[in-house]
């Protein structure tokens, strides 16, 4: 039994590049259970946020704390990008990778992931080159790769922002399955009413700093900072 | 003019009349180079891989030389290997002087830059498309070498290929470490060079025109083989 990575403590955490502040300094923690939205205008640092806590971004200031060792906690998670990045195999040849990468059996392997293809509808493409598969058929591919280790804390980087409502709807309802087996799910968007339909939690970034953060339903019904209320009035924030 | 057209026919009577001594050549010619590219490509795609994913002190120096290395002259190799593999050489004990074996190595010398560099920019490409997602799951260097290297193996066929049209054209090198020896060193560039030297003008062109349909054939074999250029592919 692989002990809780979380919950994770971010203090004064701070990502510059090329001696420009991108995000910081940035204090939140990040709690064993729910489904955290970070949301903000385009540019507001909500990717980096993102890489950050992922391990993409080492911040030149602050600290990451987690509750376990690291290699721990680079087992535990997964990450799924606003463009899928597809290997140059078939679709269950993508899905079965990350346990390859374990040395689990390939005949294991591949019954796991039929069963994750099956889940996400895909079964009809299993050998199909996923170069070749629709922007939500890639997504709902990379989804389930990142899933099938079963990580305890999954970060998605917008991963409906190129989609039309119909694979949004698919994406969201195999999101919400996840987030009820128990995984820990931290997703960026600058979709309203997908914060809405999602969040437990939200974090509102703007210009690279938490502007508010807290219950997303206290965040819709109240937002506490102007920047926020702007922004959920549509209007355009510089 | 007289000379390619009587050379052509020249090579289909050779072919035709199933001449022992050619097979014999064509044969070593194959076994020679198809034994260099597969020796060049273990030793090459790793080593393009590998410089691909690492980043070091002197990568660009590195890199910049492995390029300067395609351009390596097959006589100053065969005259390298000749001295290292003679005699009074540190591997002359070895008796490898004037054998197949010495041709072999002569030819891995000349194409291992060659299939490296190939290897190098195609896989830095993929690696430019995979680096986020290999990172994210946390491969080791070994996994990530592996999987660029069965991911972009098409790409690493087209080196493979060229550093066997490189090998199978190759005469300088292979001449000297191997001497051209009848029934013994003999392959079709240096019977080539031979023919010519003797003014068997025709013979050396029927020679030359099996060489190329040799080359062509081993590329569509291996085309064939490996399922290139199928639209399902692309």
């Amino acid at each position: 039994m692989v002990d809780t990575i979380l919950p994770l403590n971010v203090k004064n955490a701070t990502v510059k590049k090329r001696d420009k502040r991108i995000i910081g300094p940035i204090n939140i923690q990040i709690s064993t259970k729910g489904f955290t939205i970070i949301m903000g205008p385009n540019g507001s640092g909500k990717t980096t946020l993102l890489r950050l806590l992922h391990g993409f971004e080492n911040p030149c200031g602050g600290i990451l704390n987690w509750n376990s060792d690291v290699e721990s906690v680079q087992q535990n998670q997964s990450f799924v990008f606003q463009t899928p990045i597809m290997l140059r195999r078939t679709a269950i040849e993508n899905v079965t990778y990350p346990l390859s990468l374990r040395g689990i059996p390939k005949d294991t392997a591949l019954k796991i992931a039929k069963e994750w293809i099956s889940k996400i509808n895909l079964d009809h493409l299993c050998n199909t080159n996923a170069r070749f598969l629709s922007g939500g058929e890639k997504q709902k591919l990379a989804i389930a790769r990142a899933l099938i280790t079963k990580p305890q804390l999954l970060f998605l980087d917008e991963p409906t922002a190129n989609l039309d409502g119909s694979a949004t709807k698919e994406i969201e309802k195999l999101l919400q399955e996840a987030h009820n087996a128990g995984t820990r799910i931290i997703m960026t968007t600058h979709d309203i009413g997908q914060g809405k339909r999602l969040a437990d939690d939200l974090i509102f970034l703007y210009r690279g700093t938490i502007h508010e953060s807290g219950k997303a339903k206290d965040f819709y019904k109240k937002p506490e900072t102007q920047e926020a209320r702007a922004f959920l009035n549509g209007d355009i924030l510089e | 003019m007289n000379d390619i057209v009587e050379g052509m026919l020249s090579a289909f009577r050779l072919i035709f009349s199933l001449d022992r001594d050619l097979f014999e050549i064509i044969l070593l010619s194959l076994q020679v180079t198809l034994t260099a590219v597969i020796i060049a490509s273990i030793i090459g795609m790793p080593m393009g891989a590998w410089l691909a994913v690492n980043r070091f002190k002197f990568r660009r120096f590195t890199i910049a030389i492995l390029n300067a290395l395609m351009g390596l002259p097959p006589v100053v190799v065969g005259l390298i290997v000749y001295i290292m593999l003679s005699r009074s050489g540190p591997f002359g004990v070895l008796n490898l002087l004037f054998t197949p074996t010495a041709m072999v190595i002569a030819q891995v010398i000349i194409i291992t830059p060659l299939i490296a560099s190939i290897s190098h920019q195609a896989i830095r490409d993929l690696w430019a498309d995979y680096h986020d997602l290999l990172i994210s799951l946390n491969t080791t260097k070994r996994q990530r070498i592996l999987t660029l290297i069965k991911d972009a193996r098409r790409s690493l066929l087209t080196g493979s290929l060229a550093g066997f049209g490189r090998a199978i054209g190759e005469v300088g090198a292979i001449m000297i470490v191997g001497g051209n020896i009848d029934h013994l060193t003999r392959v079709l560039t240096t019977a080539i060079a031979l023919e010519t030297g003797k003014g068997e003008f025709a013979f050396a062109l029927a020679l030359g025109f099996i060489l190329i349909a040799l080359a062509i054939i081993v590329n569509l074999a291996i085309h064939t083989i490996s399922k290139t250029e199928r639209a399902s592919n692309w």
